[in-house]
């Protein structure tokens, strides 16, 4: 999933102070589950900004919605009848829903309440961790199921390099090497003379660097 | 044990500490609570296992809250004793009350007064 | 093996001689001033001079021009090209730009994070990998093409090296690694810096096991300690660095100002020890900001004079 973690109050603050009517538009999918854009903290963050502001002595009407996802204009549309009394709306879903809500109405000034980070997995609550870097072309198959790309800090496909110490990376010693792991898992597969296998130089055209991507599929397409 | 303590404290029942959360301290603020305070189990005895520890992460976080929007962090804080110590209720109440009105009512009422004026 | 390229540093490894290299820390301006002296102090105590790329992520004058003008001084420079800076592109350019001023060795690494440099901010590149650059300068070589597949007009003819490091983790692959290398098309090798002399001649053997030893020039790295205080730094604070206790236990014991010199011994003890180590074609002598210590080094480990080699 997406993982994000919630942008300090003082620079939300920051960017809606000059508004009369925000609404705080949460999202029940990705920003739920790590906890940084979901319905509660959109409770939480609508009592902290109306103390704020009535501290401030201004008045300030904050409303509080969530929705299912902001990235499908179906669930968007939960918003088209009273979007136009805001100002402002601060969204706390993911940069993908901030900008989906942006684009759909055109003339609401939109701002992110979170700082969307990458895609990962939840290792225990409180915990997310990156796995994957969208490259495009998933090499999952040979290299025993662990991303050297999204998880080596040097993305090296024939790692690892001399910084390796004790399974962790040079960069932290909370980060595990992940040629290391890969290594690992090769031996435990059987497959460690795999390791001698010279990966090719990447494509990366598939991956940001060919520029903003697109997936079309004709055969569903309405 | 019928011990006195100040009748400026309202108290709210909750199962365990584990149940108040981030949102209910903000809203108690909201509505012009001066100040609140968590009285759970003494750590390692919570009767849910680690009820308590969540709610003293959750006063931190309320703390860093009230502080970053100018209501203060000193007007939440936790406490931790064993459901007989009735005496040292009384004395958590009468700290709690102390400081509360030391640091004086919560900045929220008066601007709210100030705007409806 | 017979050399491929006009390299010194290859003419000597073929002969069968021991080669000695060491390396140059470019400036962080523009006074190249800096480069010569550092290359006077040990023009005639070694083969071929490394010069560093931005090493450990602080910005500093590129090695490529520092490399130029070692040429201009009429000695033999190495080109260190790490791949977090540049893309392919740009790799394959100044490959060429080094080749214009028939530069002819260079040594292909990954690079340390820029998380330890001036630049933490930046971004990186790692389009290619070290094990991907040696395979891309040989083909550049040996096809005379760019990657893309064209043709160049004046190929490159470099000596290809990389670096290996028997003392980083897991020590099981570091052999397979050195291997690899080889299969990628490396013909030389530097190692990170020695104080495990033991655990180095356990990676010699794994390596001599696979025959590796005659498929590419290992040259032994050693670094002499300046102090107590810099052989506990490099064992505690740099990753992939293996320094025994027993060494920086010899470093404290003694007085203050006689460290440099036993530093300077145990440098030696080093070299003179590998020297029996077979499969050990030469020393790569990373002296930082210490050049002015190689020629005495290179002297009492009985490595001088230098031979000269016919161009």
């Amino acid at each position: 999933m997406i993982v994000a973690e919630k942008k300090p109050i003082e620079e939300v603050i920051e960017m809606v102070k000059d508004y009369h009517k925000i609404l705080i538009a949460g999202c029940n999918e990705c920003v739920t589950v790590c906890e940084a854009g979901g319905k509660k903290e959109v409770g939480i963050l609508a009592s902290a900004l109306r103390m704020y502001f009535t501290n401030q002595g201004k008045q300030v009407q904050i409303d509080e919605v969530t929705l299912e996802r902001q990235c499908d204009r179906e669930y968007l549309e939960e918003l088209r009848n009273t979007i136009d009394q805001y100002d402002a709306v601060l969204s706390l879903a993911c940069g993908v829903g901030v900008q989906f809500l942006a684009e759909t109405y055109f003339s609401t000034p939109v701002y992110p309440g979170v700082n969307t980070l990458f895609m990962g997995a939840t290792e225990e609550r409180g915990v997310w961790s990156e796995r994957c870097q969208g490259c495009g072309q998933c090499i999952l198959g040979q290299t025993a199921g662990i991303c050297p790309i999204s998880r080596c800090a040097k993305r090296l496909l024939n790692g690892p390099c001399g910084g390796s110490t004790k399974g962790k990376c040079e960069i932290s010693k909370d980060l595990d090497c992940a040629w290391q792991l890969i290594i690992d898992r090769l031996k435990e597969l059987g497959r460690l003379a795999d390791y001698e296998q010279l990966a090719p130089i990447k494509d990366w055209s598939r991956e940001r660097a060919g520029g903003p991507r697109r997936v079309v599929r004709e055969d569903v397409r309405q | 044990m019928r011990l006195k303590y100040p009748d400026a404290i309202r108290i709210i029942r909750v199962p365990c500490t584990g149940k108040v959360d981030v949102l209910h301290i903000l809203h108690a603020f909201e509505k012009g609570a001066d100040g609140v305070y968590v009285v759970g189990c003494l750590e390692g005895e919570c009767r849910f296992e680690n009820g308590n520890l969540r709610a003293r992460r959750r006063v931190e976080q309320a703390k860093t809250i009230l502080d970053a929007i100018g209501i203060g962090g000193e007007r939440v804080k936790m406490f931790n004793l064993s459901s007989g110590e009735g005496t040292r209720f009384a004395e958590y109440a009468r700290e709690m009350t102390e400081k509360i009105q030391e640091l004086g009512p919560n900045p929220i009422k008066s601007a709210k007064q100030r705007q409806a004026a | 093996m017979s050399a491929k390229t006009p390299s010194r540093l290859e003419k000597i490894l073929d002969s069968g001689q021991l080669a000695v290299t060491s390396e140059c820390g470019p400036p962080r301006g523009s006074d190249i001033g800096v480069i010569t002296k550092k290359a006077e102090m040990i023009r005639d105590y070694v083969d071929a001079i490394n010069i560093t790329d931005n090493q450990t992520s602080v910005t500093r004058l590129c090695s490529l021009a520092a490399c130029i003008h070692l040429k201009q001084m009429g000695l033999e420079p190495t080109l260190q090209m790490v791949v977090r800076d540049r893309n392919r592109i740009a790799l394959q350019s100044d490959i060429l730009g080094a080749a214009a001023f028939d530069i002819h060795n260079i040594l292909c690494l990954s690079g340390d994070h820029q998380k330890f440099g001036d630049c933490p901010q930046g971004q990186n590149v790692f389009d290619i990998d070290s094990m991907q650059l040696i395979q891309a300068v040989r083909y550049m070589r040996d096809e005379g093409k760019f990657l893309g597949g064209d043709d160049i007009q004046r190929p490159p003819r470099m000596f290809v090296g990389a670096a290996a490091n028997p003392f980083a983790d897991p020590f099981e692959i570091r052999v397979p690694r050195l291997a690899k290398k080889i299969a990628a098309g490396a013909e030389f090798i530097q190692t990170q810096c020695i104080y495990n002399v033991d655990k180095f001649e356990q990676w010699m053997k794994l390596a001599r096991d696979r025959g590796l030893h005659e498929k590419v020039h290992i040259l032994a790295g050693v670094t002499p300690f300046k102090s107590a205080g810099m052989a506990k730094y490099m064992k505690n604070r740099v990753p992939g660095m293996d320094v025994p206790d027993e060494v920086v236990k010899r470093m404290a014991g003694a007085p203050k100002e006689k460290q440099p010199d036993e530093g300077i011994a145990i440098c030696v003890e080093t070299i003179k020890r590998l020297k029996e180590c077979e499969g050990v074609r030469g020393f790569h002598i990373m002296a930082i900001e210490w050049e002015e210590k190689v020629p005495e080094i290179v002297e009492q480990a009985g490595l001088y004079p230098r031979p000269t080699m016919a161009e």
